[in-house]
């Protein structure tokens, strides 16, 4: 009884809490000087069509990386708690381990162009890297005895966090700003490979990311 | 104005399946019903003209996190039969 009247106080607070949000709300005519700024340099300091993806990668770099690091720390968390024993278990169906061999490459391919083309359409390293995941993921529904090459998931994941910061400390070393993506040519506005740094950062992440998410449900698996 | 309509419509949804994945006796279905609100959430991002964050929430929470928790529901299981 007394734990429901607390429930209920709780959600009535909430909505105290929150309907300020709904009766003040009113439509932006136009962009604030912020937004304005982070819109127009999208476009004309940094060549890049995605403004989405200029402010993830280049304008709030650091947020990113810190990111990257908690999504490392929970795989090195997962991996030290969780022990794998190994059993032998019951392969699947020869339908689905032929289907899934021909469309892990397609699964794959497809997370490669999101996140090398992070900065001309919507997606990037982050979504890139969870298809990746997700084509292994495939790869382990189909052959459960299926065992992946730890050592280079490891080289991969390590390289490209590595690079990742490197590429951040040369725009440091050279005053512009630490994760700037000006530190190599822009290119031509709406090429693949415009935009400076920005699609060598996305795709740094979009590997890292799926090795790392590869790491985790491989660990998972593990009974 | 309709996609007013369908925002809200897609809102009222996903309410009901929180409610309802916390109601579930079925620990399976409650996870998959957990899912299905993420992919709600990741239509209404579509409709209000944000495909980045869209593809975001599509593909880590209705595919990834529900993986993850089907396996951590099956590595539960296995180990209170052990016991």
């Amino acid at each position: 009884m007394i734990k429901k009247i607390i429930v209920i106080l709780a959600m009535i607070g909430l909505i105290m809490m929150l309907f300020p949000l709904v009766t003040n709300f009113e439509f932006l005519e136009n962009l604030n000087d912020l937004s304005t700024n982070y819109v127009s340099g999208s476009v004309n300091e940094l060549n890049s069509q995605n403004v989405v993806t200029s402010v993830i990668v280049t304008y709030r770099g650091l947020d990113t990386l810190g990111e990257v690091t908690v999504l490392f720390l929970a795989t090195a968390a997962i991996g030290f708690l969780l022990k794998k024993k190994k059993t032998k278990k019951r392969g699947s169906s020869e339908l689905l381990q032929t289907a899934s061999s021909f469309l892990v490459a397609l699964i794959i391919l497809l997370g490669v162009y999101i996140f090398t083309h992070g900065h001309l359409t919507p997606g990037g390293g982050f979504q890139g890297g969870v298809i990746i995941a997700t084509a292994f993921l495939l790869l382990i529904l189909s052959d459960v005895n299926i065992k992946f090459n730890h050592t280079i998931l490891q080289v991969v994941e390590s390289f490209s966090g590595a690079f990742y910061v490197v590429i951040g400390l040369i725009g440091l070393v050279l005053t512009i700003g630490f994760l700037n993506a000006k530190i190599i040519p822009l290119g031509e506005y709406g090429n693949l490979f415009s935009a400076g740094a920005i699609p060598i950062i996305y795709s740094l992440i979009g590997l890292k990311v799926g090795s790392e998410l590869t790491n985790i449900l491989d660990t998972m698996r593990g009974e | 104005m309709i996609s007013v309509i369908i925002i809200i419509t897609l809102g009222i949804l996903m309410i009901i399946a929180g409610i309802v994945a916390l109601h579930l006796k079925n620990l399976l279905a409650a996870i998959i019903t957990a899912g299905v609100i993420s992919l709600l959430a990741s239509v209404i991002y579509l409709i209000l003209g944000s495909p980045d964050v869209a593809m975001t929430e599509a593909s880590i929470g209705s595919g990834l996190t529900t993986i993850i928790f089907l396996y951590a529901l099956n590595k539960v299981r296995k180990e209170k039969k052990d016991d």
